[in-house]
């Protein structure tokens, strides 16, 4: 990243360093982008019943007989949260290497979040593809439609923060990231942090409530 | 000398101005208007005029004083570049509590009345109701009396003195109902009921329109409120329940013809015999005698041209889900295209022959009648009163 | 030591700015990127106000046949679409570029590329959004584009698609925009310059950045659900799949009404300081001034159902919303009052911006007053969607926010040009504009009351509304002439000296403390600020009027460099919507392009070596 902001404006008002403060504003703004599309899913969540299936927790018969079976995968997408729930506390061990200079600790943690970056992605992949095989698309169903757009623009949010930190490793592998420049990180990894928060509140709504 | 030319010019200004002043004063005043919404005919459109009076007085005043205050200012504080600083006054505590508390004071004298008529306007009518439902679509409005079994379009008949109650959806898109002598509007959805109710005070015929755009001919969507007293109400609802369909007596379909003795039938079997209600004579004479041939060759094209497939003729039983309006007693509408043009001969056979030149856009494609045919269809429809 | 004009015009040849159309497209100067954006809107307000032009023609005459029904629906929603989002946004946005970091003291914005980026993308939206006349597909649904007419099914044109991927893309625009002025606000403020000491128009302008952060990502996932409806198939706001189209209004208005106080607030900030500068005393309660803008603000998100009063909500919601919305008419009356206090006891200086400013209360209060009136559901049932409510929101959208963005354009151009705009055609263009915009929109009040729907193309002479429109269509070409004197006075003006003192007005705000137009790094030294009304302190300090500020050389000011990578990854951005348009014609390939090259123009931008 650049680094010209830091020679350019050495003191602020508040203290903070303006890239921090604008990926706390973008944060705050990406909180309303969320709620929007998780209030879409529980509004829609009330007329789902007049089917067609699958459902995520419901059995459903259609009028012609055929039954679908409840469609989610609790124990999978727990996992996948767990392990999204580690990448943030590796992202902060890597950020605290890289704060003391240690290039070896960053570049381990650092893969760390990275390969939970990944697990993660690959599991939404393989649910998504499963629920396809199970007859659930976009159009089937409000289910289908509500739950598909916002796991998925979750998942592309966790997509840029894999290539935003595989960037970074990159540039820590090169050497390019010392101690003064830390700061690159920690902004990604404000912004990991937050995609992992609305994960915790997606999975609750998603998956657990039916 | 120099003061009579002055008046001279003066009257010569006001003369020029008056015809335009004169002009303007008929262009304020809602009688010049058949569609205002400021000269309420029924109890539910009271209710928002009433609030709407009071808010717009609050309004007046409020103006009055602020703008006043704004022009006075403007003219006895007006300084010249070299005058000296005024008064570097940062505000005043006392003064802006004052014009803070009095505006909320204002607005809750608006809010009481708003609240109770929200309420008030959302209730369920009571009583001797009229059920009438209302189904939009793109550019015309289905009427239809579920307790009598009629089926209209783009002219609605209603009671004098009796509460009417609408429940409105639509075919495909969201429009919104608007009768403004009668109420203010409501929208209508494909998903769910809307309602709206009122009790009109005064016969005669008001004009209504549609109030949420909806498409092309979104500014073609209007229609008619026929308020009747309730003796020419309930003839036209004797006469509309002879419009249905007759046994099969010809090579044509049944839901085109019409036969006095089956729409007695229909009308002794559903109708309580309503008091003072005058028996319908079994020859209805609005159907013009099969005998004439314009109408026969009419009523024939009706079939050939396609017009049945969108179009019903009858009003009773009527069938649900057809693409154009019901046409039972479109001769004797005072408008069509959804309440826009006119219902002349020379307007209906125009329509009949290039509806889209009229209205473009609407459903109803040109079938490529030619102008005798069109004198014979409209001759048909004429007949359909 | 005085420095004599010679030598000021030396010190300035030796450090000339760039020049040149490849100096505007790389500029990150906060300064040329206002006027980047002034210009371009501008223009588009030009093309709106024609778009306008020939719906007064339409309807000037009963029954007209001037313009096909399809045809006036595609000119009314692009000129409502084109005013809000490439008119007054970005004139706003001009103003927040080229003053915000002047009246805080700061030598540019805190992300100069991410400032030019915002730029490129509007502008790439505006073309965009304007290309589908090419295609003889624009946008033809409103400018609230209703489901579920936009659905596939009753839309199933490119008109549509063009509004939606439009839309989107200058919401990026203004997210941008939005982000970077919020940290320039909060962090780069003068030392001494606390929040409760900043100028009225940062304060308001503050404000608004945060609506912006806080209601476009509503408005962009309406429209991502409604791109997947006509895209891909879904039933969000498709009744037939169960969708809800009354679902679209409440996302469209949880943003939509936060946008017209977005569309508000910068005019209520460049008012606030004029009035001052021109009554010569300070404003009247400034607290009151910085916390009305805030509540207003907050309460705009619990207001956006009044705009649904017709749906049938039921009596408990349309009471909240009644209730909230004439809750927020206190706030507004207070800063109108608080104008009038401002003015009253003051030395009133009737130079062109106060015209426009003082002119700007004036239809303001006629359009608070009418909003007021529509905050009542039973009277708003008459009201709502007829031509009250276009008087409405012209009367604060025109007379509110263009009169008082009007009144920022001749009271800023010194300061951004160096020369002052005349003062005699000013006042002609005041009064035509004055009388233009009440006679064309002053009737619509009467039209509305007595009948007359919105979005009609056309009207049946028995209905009576002939006379008013006339009027109306009369008084909007007075508007657009009256704007025609604008265009020659700003020609006028250019051809003339560029000799514009620093302070012409007596300002108290830091921009008039530095040279018209400004230096490149803006403040040789970053001020300190002691006050409010920093400037006039200052000069009540030394005396009286300061001397004019000298133009120096910028040695050992570190400004950031040029770059063409925020128009590189704007015209990725742009690529990759073409591409979605273009997808049934060109399949993925498109999309993939822009794709590419918004990734390299924004890796390139992220690894730029320092300045």
């Amino acid at each position: 990243m650049s680094d010209h902001a830091a020679a350019a404006h050495p003191e602020t008002a508040t203290g903070l360093d303006s890239r921090k403060l604008a990926i706390w504003t973008f944060i705050g703004s990406e909180c309303l982008f969320f709620a929007t599309l998780i209030s879409n899913y529980l509004v829609h969540k009330e007329t789902w019943l007049s089917g067609p299936g699958p459902f995520p927790h419901e059995v459903w018969k259609s009028p012609a007989g055929q039954v679908f079976e409840p469609i989610i995968e609790i124990p999978l997408v727990t996992l996948g949260t767990a392990v999204l729930l580690f990448s943030s506390l590796f992202v902060v061990l890597a950020l605290a290497s890289a704060q003391r200079g240690n290039r070896r600790g960053l570049l381990t943690w650092l893969a760390a979040t990275l390969l939970c970056g990944f697990f993660f992605v690959g599991m939404q992949v393989y649910e998504f593809t499963h629920f396809v095989h199970k007859g659930l698309t976009l159009k089937t169903n409000l289910f289908g439609a509500s739950f598909f757009v916002l796991t998925g623009f979750h998942g592309t949010h966790v997509t840029i923060g894999v290539i935003w930190l595989l960037t970074l490793w990159i540039l820590a592998l090169r050497g390019k990231l010392p101690a003064e420049k830390s700061l690159n990180l920690e902004i990604a990894a404000l912004y990991w942090h937050f995609v992992d928060v609305v994960w915790v509140v997606i999975f609750p709504v998603v998956y657990l409530i039916k | 000398m120099h003061l009579r030319i002055r008046a001279l010019r003066l009257l010569r200004r006001v003369a020029f101005a008056l015809p335009l002043l004169v002009l303007v004063a008929s262009a304020c005043n809602p009688d010049h208007y058949p569609q205002t919404a400021l000269r309420p005919l029924s109890d539910y459109a009271r209710i928002g005029d009433d609030i709407q009076t009071t808010t717009f007085k609050w309004a007046l005043a409020v103006f009055v004083l602020v703008e006043g205050a704004l022009i006075y200012a403007i003219f006895r504080f007006k300084g010249k570049p070299d005058d000296p600083e005024p008064r570097q006054v940062h505000g005043n505590t006392t003064i802006e509590i004052i014009w803070t508390v009095v505006p909320a004071l204002i607005l809750a004298a608006i809010a009481v009345p708003t609240v109770r008529g929200i309420f008030e306007t959302n209730s369920t009518p009571t009583g001797d109701v009229l059920r009438v439902e209302v189904v939009g679509h793109q550019w015309w409005w289905e009427f239809r009396y579920p307790e009598l079994n009629l089926t209209t379009a783009n002219e609605v008949h209603i009671p004098v003195g009796q509460t009417v109650s609408f429940h409105m959806s639509t075919a495909d898109v969201v429009h919104s109902f608007w009768p403004p002598r009668f109420a203010g509007k409501r929208d209508v959805f494909p998903n769910r009921e809307t309602r709206m109710w009122f009790k009109a005070e005064q016969a005669g015929e008001y004009p209504g329109q549609c109030a949420e755009f909806c498409g092309i001919e979104h500014g073609r969507m209007a229609f008619r409120v026929r308020a009747q007293t309730p003796e020419e109400f309930q003839a036209w609802v004797s006469h509309m329940q002879t419009l249905g369909p007759k046994p099969q007596a010809s090579a044509a379909p049944a839901d085109s013809m019409r036969t006095a003795s089956a729409g007695a039938k229909l009308q002794a079997s559903q109708q309580p015999a309503k008091p003072g209600a005058k028996p319908t004579a079994p020859d209805s004479a609005a159907v013009q005698q099969p005998a004439d041939p314009a109408y026969a060759a009419g009523e024939k094209l009706f079939m050939t041209k396609g017009c049945v497939g969108c179009h019903s003729l009858q009003a009773v039983n009527a069938p649900k889900g057809m693409i154009g309006p019901n046409l039972a007693n479109v001769g004797a509408r005072s408008y069509i295209g959804a309440g826009s043009f006119q219902n002349t001969d020379e307007n209906l056979s125009r329509w009949i022959q290039n509806p889209q030149a009229m209205k473009k856009g609407v459903l109803m494609p040109n079938l490529g009648v030619t102008p005798d045919e069109a004198k014979s269809l409209v001759a048909y429809l004429r007949a359909h009163k | 030591m005085a420095t004599t004009a010679l030598d000021q015009r030396a010190h300035a040849a030796s450090h000339a700015e760039p020049t040149g159309l490849w100096s505007w497209i790389t500029t990150v100067d906060h300064k040329r990127i206002g006027i980047l954006y002034g210009s371009t809107a501008f223009l588009f307000f030009l093309m709106g106000g024609i778009e306008a032009l020939m719906l007064r023609i339409q309807l000037g005459t009963p029954n007209n046949t001037f313009l096909a029904p399809e045809t006036y629906n595609q000119l009314f929603t692009m000129h409502g679409t084109t005013m809000i989002f490439l008119a007054i946004m970005p004139i706003s946005a001009a103003f927040f570029n080229f003053m915000i970091p002047l009246q805080i003291g700061a030598r540019d914005v805190a992300f100069p590329r991410l400032n030019a980026f915002s730029y490129w993308v509007f502008l790439a939206g505006g073309l965009f959004l304007n290309s589908s006349f090419l295609f003889g597909a624009a946008p033809d649904q409103g400018w609230f584009g209703y489901a579920n007419l936009t659905s596939r099914q009753y839309s199933p044109g490119l008109n549509v698609d063009f509004w939606m991927l439009g839309l989107q893309i200058l919401g990026v625009a203004s997210l941008a925009a939005a982000v970077n002025f919020f940290v320039t606000i909060v962090n780069l403020r003068a030392p001494g310059m606390k929040l409760m000491r900043m100028p009225m128009f940062t304060w308001m302008s503050f404000i608004t950045q945060v609506l912006l952060l806080l209601a476009f990502p509503v408005i962009t996932v309406a429209l991502i659900l409604l791109m997947f409806d006509r895209f891909f198939g879904t039933h969000f706001f498709v009744p037939s799949g169960g969708g809800d189209p009354l679902l679209w209004q409440h996302m469209f208005w949880i943003f939509g009404h936060p946008e017209v106080y977005i569309l508000i607030l910068p005019a209520f900030g460049v008012v606030s300081e004029i009035l001052p500068v021109f009554s010569r005393k300070p404003l009247f309660g400034y607290a009151a001034m910085v916390f009305s803008g805030v509540f207003i603000a907050f309460l705009g998100f619990g207001v956006w159902a009044h705009h649904m009063f017709a749906t049938g909500m039921g009596p408990l919601p349309d009471t909240f919303f009644s209730l909230a919305t004439m809750l927020i008419a206190i706030p507004t009356g207070v800063k109108i009052f608080n104008w009038l206090g401002t003015a009253w006891g003051g030395s009133l200086q009737f130079k062109t911006p106060m015209y426009f400013a003082l002119a700007f209360i004036a239809m303001f209060i006629i359009g608070g007053l009418s909003g007021v009136m529509h905050a009542s559901p039973p009277a708003d049932l008459q009201q709502t969607d007829t031509y009250f409510v276009v008087a409405h929101f012209h009367y604060v959208m025109f007379g509110g926010s263009i009169f008082g963005l009007t009144a920022g354009a001749y009271y800023w151009w010194p300061k951004m040009f160096g020369r002052l705009l005349d003062e005699g055609l000013g006042k002609v263009h005041f009064w035509l504009m004055l009388i233009g915009f009440n006679l064309t929109f002053f009737p619509m009040h009467i039209l509305g009351l007595n009948g007359m729907p919105r979005r009609v193309y056309t009207y049946p002479e028995v209905l009576g509304f002939e006379t008013l429109n006339r009027i109306e269509t009369v008084g909007s070409f007075i508007l657009a002439f009256s704007f025609l004197i604008f265009l020659i006075n700003i020609i006028k003006t250019w051809r003339g000296p560029r000799n514009a003192p620093a302070d012409p007005w007596n300002g108290a705000t830091l921009e008039w403390a530095i040279p018209s137009p400004p230096q490149e790094w803006n403040f040789a030294q970053i001020p300190a600020v002691h006050g409010r009304d920093t400037l006039w302190e200052e000069k009540r300090a030394r005396g009286g009027k300061l001397p004019e500020p000298p133009r120096v050389s910028g040695q050992g000011i570190h400004l950031p460099n040029p770059s063409y990578w925020p128009l590189v990854s704007a015209l990725g951005l742009l690529g990759l919507m073409v591409g979605v348009i273009l997808e049934p014609h060109i399949g993925p390939w498109g999309i993939i392009t822009g794709g590419v090259i918004l990734l390299f123009g924004v890796f390139n931008w992220a690894f730029e070596p320092a300045g």
